[in-house]
């Protein structure tokens, strides 16, 4: 029996180290292949994104994980002789900085309003936000597409960062945080002749300070690898985010495009490593529609 | 407290409550309701021009346009596969993790981690596994297997479900191990005494607790499943193989074209599909739900 439960339990380790490893791979390739030469990408890959660049061509693919030389010629030429990838970078961060942190305020301050007071308009109102948070961007783009043109900020990072701002999902999450403060807390501090502003800023907000982080946390991941929105609402080049331009780099670059990947990977890899506990909270507290 | 008094601070709760709101609603007022009462009125006329009203006309246009048929019936072929996987899958994920195994939270981590992963890099590896000279193909032809053309192929559909699971699983995946961990102990416990099995235990336990879980992460899985447009797009294009020329593309090409008509129409109809889908998750989650609360 107890031999029997042991094997169990090595059998869904090899599982689970299979997932994982499979899970990994393309993140680890993506960083370690950033550190090959062009030469080195070519020879591997060249097969693939075949391009006029001549050298030595393998006939097929070579997944390789350890380059033969490490080198940052590609992060080189990426950022300091093209500074088309740094304004791109810098693009990204005009657009979700934004959206992220006003957000992240206008739904504090609305799931104050949602779990201070019940009622039947306002569970209403809750329950629509629940829906929109759930509509797929083909039903949203359209509405935004012609608020865009009516404001006259089709085009421009406006049309991206306004409708963003109001985005439900951390509404949503924020409330389901606040319903659960203790009433007591609040009734107390009102008999203290705390007024309702007081209320928000010194008991609800710091209550759920591990709650706004990870809400924090997701909306920027979300925002910082998006795709569908710049693709409709900013026809200009110039001004699309990295997310967009990072599959417009040649093919005859790969190399600068792993190089640049990971680059661009750094900022929410970096907040994912710190703050795992409260992404994964804040995942774990999405999963009910209901408050 | 007086009555007068009474309805004097209902009325100030009611005025600050709507102080609190307003910020977002009217956001929410106008960038999508009114914006979207636009779209439904673009879908019932015939031009932004001529302004006449021709009711249902652009819906049965839209029925009957093949590139609208095309893309709906893709989206919901890949959505029909793709959905049950990955809750079947996040589930067992979620169970091996919660047993004793070693290496736990690094598992967890893992599994997370391709959320940071920005789509065009993904694309670029995929690209290199799924091409014709790809290093999938070569692991294939280790086994004497033929090499397939998994991109411009009716396989292309295996190789999006692929990356639609590794984008998605981490996150159903941490949604069920939270459900898990509010199934009461004693239950599991008292079953253990009774020497159920772990089979009878998944089933007639947890599972029931899951219920509503699993019924979220299968709305949620479908409209990522919407989503998965972003991958396909990356990977092949405007116009890709025709089995995976998915619902946004048709919306980005016909946006090119700006016709209102179709557009608006096309998201009116994505929009009663939604609520419909949605309405059923809450009618399922109070009937699952009602026997396990309390």
């Amino acid at each position: 029996m107890k031999k029997k439960r042991y094997f169990g339990r090595a059998a869904m380790f090899i599982v689970c180290a299979f997932f994982a490893v499979s899970f990994l791979l393309p993140t680890v390739l993506t960083i370690t292949n950033s550190f090959m030469s062009e030469s080195e990408i070519q020879s591997n890959y060249g097969m693939i994104f075949s391009t006029t660049s001549g050298g030595y061509v393998s006939e097929k693919v070579n997944l390789k994980f350890i380059p033969d030389k490490v080198t940052l010629s590609q992060y080189i030429s990426g950022l300091i002789n093209t500074p088309d990838y740094l304004v791109k970078f810098w693009n990204s961060v005009l657009l979700v900085v934004p959206i992220v942190i006003f957000q992240v305020v206008v739904a504090c301050i609305a799931a104050y309003s949602f779990s201070r007071w019940r009622g039947k308009v306002r569970s209403g109102i809750f329950f629509f936000y629940v829906i929109l948070m759930l509509m797929p961007y083909q039903v949203t783009l359209v509405p935004n597409y012609l608020v865009s043109e009516w404001l006259g900020i089709l085009n421009t990072r406006w049309s991206i960062i306004l409708p963003g701002i109001f985005a439900p999902f951390s509404v949503f999450l924020i409330t389901k945080y606040m319903r659960r403060i203790p009433y007591s807390l609040i009734e107390s501090a009102k008999v203290d002749g705390a007024g309702e502003w007081q209320i928000f800023t010194r008991i609800c907000l710091p209550q759920c300070r591990s709650a706004i982080f990870s809400v924090t946390l997701l909306v920027f991941i979300d925002y910082w690898n998006m795709v569908e929105q710049p693709l409709i609402l900013l026809q200009d080049a110039d001004s699309q985010p990295l997310s967009v331009f990072l599959s417009s780099i040649n093919s005859g670059e790969i190399g600068l495009a792993f190089a640049m990947a990971t680059v661009y990977m750094l900022p929410s890899l970096l907040l994912f490593l710190y703050g795992e506990e409260y992404l994964v909270e804040g995942i774990a507290n999405s999963g009910s529609v209901k408050g | 407290m007086g009555n007068k008094q009474k309805a004097r601070e209902k009325r100030r709760d009611f005025l600050c409550s709507l102080c609190y709101l307003s910020p977002s609603f009217l956001g929410v007022a106008v960038f999508f309701i009114l914006p979207f009462c636009v779209v439904v009125y673009y879908s019932v006329i015939d031009g932004v021009g001529t302004r006449n009203f021709v009711f249902l006309e652009n819906f049965i246009k839209l029925f009957q346009n093949s590139a609208f048929l095309l893309a709906s019936r893709n989206t919901l072929r890949f959505s029909s596969y793709a959905v049950p996987l990955a809750v079947v899958l996040a589930i067992a994920l979620a169970l091996m993790l919660e047993s004793r195994i070693p290496f736990k939270s690094q598992f967890r981590t893992f599994f997370l981690s391709p959320m940071m992963v920005p789509v065009a890099s993904v694309v670029l590896i995929w690209q290199v596994l799924f091409n014709y000279n790809g290093s999938v193909n070569e692991l294939l032809a280790l086994f004497g297997a033929k090499a397939i053309d998994w991109l411009q192929s009716d396989h292309s559909m295996i190789v999006v479900i692929l990356l639609f699971l590794w984008k998605n699983l981490g996150y159903n995946m941490i949604l069920f191990m939270a459900s898990l961990a509010n199934i009461p102990k004693e239950l599991l416990e008292v079953a253990d005494v009774e020497g159920a099995s772990e089979f009878y235990k998944f089933f007639a336990i947890k599972l029931r607790y899951l219920s509503p879980t699993v019924l979220f992460v299968t709305i949620l899985s479908l409209i990522n499943s919407f989503k998965v447009f972003r991958e396909v797009y990356l990977l092949t294009g405007d116009y890709p193989y025709e089995s995976l020329y998915m619902l946004q593309h048709f919306m980005n090409n016909t946006f090119r074209s700006l016709d209102y008509q179709k557009l608006s129409a096309a998201a009116v109809v994505m929009a009663i599909v939604m609520v419909a889908l949605i309405a059923l998750l809450f009618k399922l989650e109070d009937w699952f739900g009602k026997d396990v609360e309390g």
